[in-house]
């Protein structure tokens, strides 16, 4: 499902140049549920944002349900993530002035329309159907998260990526998040790759991907 | 929801994050557009009051004038240049086709002596026809007959103004004035016209033959008796312009004018005194429009400036919606449609409220004032024409941002 292939990403600062991967290849399959792991500056971040095609390689092959999208325009990305992407970041990233529901419904704006009984449905799959109409700042963390896992899946992705989606989080809330977003892996079959620094967390995946220096060091399977 | 609703309830939502700045913003265009409309109604009143005036003077009026006419300037003050006589009208009456009446006028200027009030004011004689060549009406009493003008018979008629200030509220009519060497009576009070151009409401008027008992009329070298002016009237208007020239060049030959000389009198039809004010006047409506439009332009400017500002502001937010899926034609929309939101209730706003003041201008009777479609469908075009104009470049820096890096910013 996704095929990444000799993937390198550098990126200009100022007069040099900052190579961020450096030839990266990495397989994953429908279903799957990958974990990412390695230290700062390792390239995690990026390789998600490359999957998630809100980047395009510096060259290098990838490609997403057989489709090569590494060349696309800025426009048919944006399609490609409104159809086939959904997001869940460490900073959970709602927008502060809307509701919880709204928050949700904005998850399918951009993919055909928004649909309230569908949000309400997705708020009710994270356990938030008593609080559709809080605003993030009414919310805990642990809730806010829950919110962000709502919206991206509320438009049925074939793919959810996670970046350390419990870094924010007291351990008890990340344990609620992981199972979370475990359950939906399970009983829908999605797709999950997500980054994580928690050896813990990350023993709840299928696959393990260490990465270094922009280069994938090791894998093993759970 | 209705997906062709969700870009304007996603306006809405940023216009009411921010109610004061919002507000702020909309009352930029809301007094730009209010200036505009209050501005030109103001104009287009004057222009509507001028020609209605000058309608009920009568359209098919022509004027005889001594001395080069220029409009504006102040050339050939009235006996200053004395070139019309009574026997030009004679004439003209005579030899000029399409004409119904011809009344010649003289005006002086006369001792006037009512009761203890002793004034200076501007007498003018006239022939019987000159009330209704003028479009004249009388309010009370009589005009003169055409045998009180053959016996010279000494009575007045007075503008309704003259008839106030001289009597008051004591009723006119056959009251006495000495005017210079002889004694009058009124007989009749015009009805007023309202101030304005060449209104009759300041006249005093008295039998041509009577004047010239009360002051020497004065003649050219010729013999001619001397006339202020002569009014006359077309029985066709579509033959006005050639009964100008009739007149021009019947002129021309009676004064005996060299074919290089410039005429010594001016003659000009109502209507086309009626087209050079409407032109001068449409001149004034337009800058008092261009004046307003100015801050229109700085209200335009402030839209911006808040968008641009926006956009800096909610750099997060549109990184989430590219995360989303959003296309930069999304977002551009997004922040066009806020702009243009912004500036069109400003528009909407701005119309009541110059609609408003205009009104209560016009009832109040400080000015004539007049709203026009146009002006309105202009004010709006152009409020909602300068929030997509300077709606365009923040909305298209907006849509520009790297999804990555606007999901990092503050």
């Amino acid at each position: 499902m996704i095929h990444l292939q000799d993937i390198t990403k550098v990126y200009p600062m100022g007069k040099q140049e900052l190579t961020v991967l450096k030839g990266v290849n990495l397989h994953i399959e429908q279903g799957e549920l990958v974990a990412i792991m390695g230290p700062s500056g390792s390239g995690k971040t990026t390789i998600l944002n490359l999957i998630g095609c809100l980047d395009k390689p510096t060259s290098g092959s990838y490609l997403l349900e057989d489709r090569e999208v590494s060349r696309l325009s800025s426009g048919e990305l944006a399609q490609v993530r409104s159809r086939k992407i959904g997001f869940v970041f460490q900073t959970f990233n709602l927008l502060p002035r809307f509701s919880a529901l709204a928050n949700v419904e904005l998850g399918m704006r951009y993919a055909g329309g928004s649909d309230r009984r569908r949000a309400m449905e997705a708020l009710a799959k994270v356990g938030l159907s008593d609080r559709t109409n809080h605003r993030p700042t009414e919310l805990s963390g642990g809730e806010q998260q829950r919110v962000a896992i709502a919206r991206a899946l509320v438009k049925n992705p074939p793919i959810i990526l996670a970046d350390e989606p419990t870094g924010n989080l007291d351990s008890r809330s990340g344990e609620e998040i992981i199972s979370i977003l475990t359950s939906l892996h399970a009983e829908q079959g999605i797709t999950l790759v997500l980054i994580t620094h928690d050896a813990s967390i990350a023993h709840h995946c299928q696959r393990i991907i260490n990465l270094k220096d922009g280069q994938v060091v090791g894998e093993e399977r759970v | 929801m209705k997906k062709w609703l969700e870009p304007l309830t996603t306006a809405w939502v940023g216009v009411v994050t921010h109610k004061l700045r919002s507000f702020l913003t909309i009352l930029g265009i809301v007094i730009g557009v209010g200036a505009v409309i209050t501005l030109m109604s103001v104009g287009k009143g004057a222009e509507a009051r001028i020609l209605s005036n000058i309608q009920s003077m009568g359209s098919n009026l022509i004027n005889i004038s001594p001395g080069a006419f220029r409009f504006g300037g102040v050339r050939g003050a009235a006996g200053g240049v004395r070139t019309l006589t009574m026997e030009d009208a004679e004439a003209i009456s005579q030899q000029v086709s399409y004409i119904s009446t011809v009344a010649p006028s003289y005006s002086s200027n006369l001792q006037l002596v009512v009761g203890s009030q002793n004034t200076n004011s501007q007498v003018t004689g006239v022939t019987p026809e000159h009330i209704s060549v003028n479009n004249m009406k009388i309010a009370s009493g009589t005009f003169f007959s055409a045998e009180e003008y053959q016996r010279s018979a000494k009575v007045a008629v007075l503008g309704s103004n003259v008839a106030n200030t001289l009597f008051g509220s004591a009723n006119p009519i056959g009251q006495q004035m000495r005017m210079g060497t002889i004694i009058v009576h009124v007989i009749g009070v015009l009805q007023s016209k309202g101030a304005g151009f060449g209104s009759p409401d300041d006249a005093i008027l008295i039998p041509l033959t009577a004047m010239q008992q009360a002051v020497a009329q004065p003649r050219t070298p010729q013999g001619g008796r001397i006339v202020s002016s002569i009014a006359l009237t077309v029985s066709d208007k579509d033959k006005a312009d050639s009964v100008v020239e009739q007149i021009t060049s019947l002129l021309r030959t009676r004064h005996r004018l060299a074919p290089s000389a410039d005429n010594d009198f001016t003659v000009r039809s109502m209507e086309e005194i009626a087209s050079t004010l409407s032109e001068t006047m449409g001149t004034m409506t337009l800058l008092l429009g261009a004046i307003a439009a100015i801050s229109l332009l700085v209200g335009g400017i402030g839209v911006m400036n808040i968008m641009l500002v926006s956009v800096l502001e909610r750099t997060r937010e549109i990184g989430i919606r590219k995360a989303l899926g959003a296309r930069e034609w999304d977002i551009w929309g997004q922040f066009l449609i806020e702009a243009a939101f912004l500036t069109f209730a400003g528009g909407i706003i701005g119309i009541i409220c110059g609609w408003g003041i205009s009104s209560i201008l016009d009832r109040m009777g400080v000015m004539t004032t007049l709203v026009t479609p146009d002006i309105v469908i202009l004010a709006v075009s152009v409020s909602v024409g300068i929030g997509l104009f300077f709606g365009f470049y923040p909305a298209w820096n907006a849509s520009r941002l790297n999804p990555i890096e606007a999901l990092r910013a503050e």
